[in-house]
């Protein structure tokens, strides 16, 4: 563990990654608060087809979780996975043709989302040609991760690398089940599956992109970061171990709790719920680890804005993976489902836990990236996490009455069985949650630009003399 | 799940065995693992150690308590492969028995109404709220909240009837539905004609228009459009052919708009609500769309 041994890493991939985090999450989230303005103001989309809700939404999910997560991931993981191997990557060249790669799946889903190509599946809507691409970069992503695995100096893997192990094999696997089609033209394919199997096809992989890419993925990124930044040693590897196996066992099953009350056989659907009951233990797993792990540093949440960034996002992680499973049982879904109680429990989940976690990260990162000791303005970093704490909450609470009171408005009858309110009423009730959320949007988006500003401060700001410059995260 | 096969069912039911009781077996053996004394278990990554600290028990007995539900639960309800659990529940029975439950709560309710004429519900103030109720759950998404229709869906307020607005030929509408047909005419006249049949058209509820336009489109209504609208171009109630005349508009009323139509064509429908609303709430609803226009 000396410095003189240190092998050359390859930071230029990671420096890369993380600049472009920051600017898709920018891009990601404005797309966001221009919709959730459409929804108040539908006159926003000015009649033009690609500026149209139904065009930006897939949009905006596809840049906040594969553009903005996407990038941090790829970002930590060939940082970590160099760090705690004591190994170069795999390859430079593939790690550039993933970064590359990467990016031009994202502009390709930038230009053919708007003109209204699409597949038509939830999270999955990018057309064959681009998910051929996207195959291809993620075969190379896997190889430099797994590569870099196989030449570690310890006999060990650290924990934080099963779970990025574990989010790079399972996505290629949803991936390739999930978008199997048939193409009609360059331009429009049909799904390879029908009817009650599509629908079970489609969330199996939907609520694993979540189980797998947006919580096992940002698991592997809290095991090294909190630690890391806390400076302590995480709080108990038997529990890395347990919830680590029974997380990627369970989460497998919980998809079918997207499909309550449908045409899909009762069977799947209770397992679907008995499954995502369960996975709660697992998946507190995490976050106690997380938590525990600054016990005896607690001190340093009062001064430290990145430790608080990553704290945070353990507890809306915990919250969120509690509302979960409260949200799969069959009774309450009846109330909870296509309401906004939803978008709040994903957007508690997105920007809570997987936004949060990523911006900690990310301003652990860009320093050590740029060569400097830390973020141009530490106070900036504190602004941000107070601006997006505030945005986060007011866009969940908001969501949350939205959706329980709609809930409560479809199901409420007359005397005479037939139902209180219209549609439409329930619409008009909406409209003030409509507008606390966009503020609360607007909000974060505007902490994100906060974060670019001090980014390009950090990195442009005079290098420290020669002597300051050791790399500051060898231990 | 009758359909599903043995292989299937066994398939299911081991796998879910297999990951249950393979949770309680992990969760034992790391319990029963021993404290080794260290604080940390040794190994260092990149600076980072582990400590082995013993699962938390309220976390651990949490975990328990899930499986030990979900395994009631599969007991229970459907869930391990072709097994339809203790109770036999079904969402299909399910829903069911929570129909049969308001019908026999609430049908008694419309049923009281069945045999009493329309002219003579619509006096009936509690029967016109409980129709306008019913309005609003089905009839509102195409005809409006307030009946008044919107391009495409006949304004229901008026005295204006595509196929008649006596109670008889309301309630035929709602129990059968209806096809509107005009035909598209954008094969057998040219972009000419179509202009000069369109000016004949709008100068049939007295707008200005072209006089040489509108003799000749006159003589192409003769031709082509006499059969439905008729020579008056009054309408056919039997037909849903409307009339042409009164300047009431149901895909709205500019040269283009009524251009388009002859082109294309139009495609009405008006789904049958016979089996939807049943006999009882059908009748009361079409006493509420009549007393729209006869109040």
């Amino acid at each position: 563990m000396t410095e003189t041994h240190a092998p050359s890493y390859n930071y230029t991939v990671v420096r890369r990654f993380a600049v472009m985090t920051v600017i898709w999450g920018i891009v990601g989230m404005a797309v966001g608060v221009l919709i959730a303005a459409q929804l108040l103001w539908p006159e926003l989309n000015f009649d033009i087809p690609w500026l149209t809700y139904s065009r930006l939404r897939p949009l905006h999910t596809n840049a906040v979780i594969f553009a903005f997560g996407g990038c941090a991931l790829m970002c930590t993981s060939l940082y970590v996975v160099q760090r705690t191997c004591q190994a170069p990557l795999f390859s430079n060249f593939l790690a550039g043709f993933v970064f590359w790669g990467w990016q031009l799946v994202i502009v390709l889903a930038a230009i053919s989302l708007p003109l209204g190509f699409t597949s038509g599946k939830e999270y999955a809507e990018l057309e064959w040609p681009i998910d051929i691409l996207i195959t291809l970069v993620w075969v190379a992503y896997a190889i430099v991760f797994f590569g870099t695995i196989m030449k570690r100096k310890s006999p060990h893997i650290y924990v934080a690398n099963w779970f990025y192990g574990a989010f790079i094999l399972t996505v290629a696997i949803l991936h390739l089940v999930n978008s199997a089609a048939i193409p009609l033209s360059f331009t429009k394919s049909y799904s390879m599956y029908a009817g009650a199997v599509d629908a079970m096809i489609q969330w199996w992989y939907g609520h694993n992109a979540v189980g797998f890419f947006l919580t096992a993925g940002f698991l592997g990124m809290m095991y090294y970061y909190v630690p890391k930044q806390a400076g302590r040693p995480v709080y108990s590897y038997r529990l890395s171990i347990v919830h680590f196996w029974a997380l990627v066992s369970i989460y497998m099953w919980a998809g079918p709790h997207h499909l309550h009350f449908t045409a899909l056989p009762d069977w799947a659907q209770s397992l679907g719920m008995i499954m995502s009951i369960i996975l709660l233990a697992p998946s507190w797993g995490g976050m106690i680890n997380g938590i525990m792990t600054l016990s005896g540093a607690w001190h340093k949440l009062r001064t430290d804005p990145i430790l608080k960034f990553l704290i945070v996002s353990l507890s809306f992680y915990g919250m969120s993976t509690f509302e979960g499973p409260m949200m799969s049982i069959k009774t309450v879904n009846a109330l909870s489902h296509y309401t906004e109680w939803t978008i709040g429990h994903v957007h508690s989940g997105a920007l809570g836990w997987v936004a949060f976690i990523s911006i900690g990260a990310m301003y652990y990162m860009l320093p050590r990236m740029f060569g400097q000791k830390e973020m141009y303005s530490v106070k900036l970093i504190n602004w941000h996490f107070w601006v997006a704490t505030v945005g986060v909450v007011l866009y969940i609470a908001a969501m949350w009455i939205a959706g329980v009171m709609e809930g409560l408005m479809w199901r409420a009858f007359n005397d005479d069985g037939t139902l209180t309110y219209s549609f439409v009423q329930s619409l008009e009730a909406k409209y003030p949650y409509y507008a606390i959320r966009l503020v609360g949007g607007a909000l974060f988006l505007s902490g994100m630009f906060i974060m670019a500003y001090n980014m390009l401060k950090t990195i442009y700001a005079p290098k420290p003399s020669s002597a300051d410059q050791t790399q500051p995260a060898v231990a | 799940m009758n359909d599903m096969s043995n292989f299937w069912s066994w398939w299911i039911i081991v796998i879910v065995a297999i990951i249950i009781f393979g949770s309680f077996i992990v969760l034992h053996l790391t319990r029963k693992m021993e404290d080794n004394g260290e604080e940390t278990t040794g190994h260092v990554y990149d600076g980072i150690e582990e400590y082995n600290n013993p699962l938390p028990l309220w976390w651990l007995n949490m975990f328990y308590l899930t499986l030990a539900f979900g395994i009631g639960y599969l007991f229970l309800y459907p869930g391990l492969g072709a097994y339809k659990g203790y109770l036999e529940w079904s969402k299909e029975s399910n829903y069911q028995e929570e129909v049969a439950e308001a019908e026999a709560k609430y049908g008694p309710l419309f049923a009281q109404y069945l045999n009493q004429p329309i002219p003579a519900l619509i006096e009936n103030e509690q029967a016109m709220d409980m129709g306008k109720r019913i309005f609003l759950n089905v009839c509102a998404a195409c005809h409006g909240s307030d009946a008044a229709g919107a391009p495409g869906f006949p304004n229901l307020t008026d005295d204006i009837w595509l196929y008649g607005g006596s109670p008889e030929k309301i309630t035929e509408t709602l129990v059968n539905g209806r096809n509107g047909m005009m035909t598209a005419f954008g094969e057998q006249l040219n972009e000419e004609q179509i202009t000069q049949l369109t000016s004949y058209v709008v100068s049939l509820s007295g707008r200005q228009a072209p006089e040489q336009e509108v003799a000749e489109g006159g003589k192409l209504f003769a031709q082509n459009c006499v059969a439905c609208h008729g020579a008056d171009a009054k309408g056919n109630q039997a037909l849903g052919a409307p009339n042409l005349t009164d300047n009431d508009w149901l895909y709205g009323r500019s040269r283009k708009v009524i251009a388009r139509t002859i082109r294309n064509g139009r495609q009405g429908n008006m789904p049958a609500h016979q089996e939807i609303l049943g006999d009882a709430k059908l009748h009361l609803v079409a006493a509420y769309v009549y007393s729209l226009s006869n109040k």
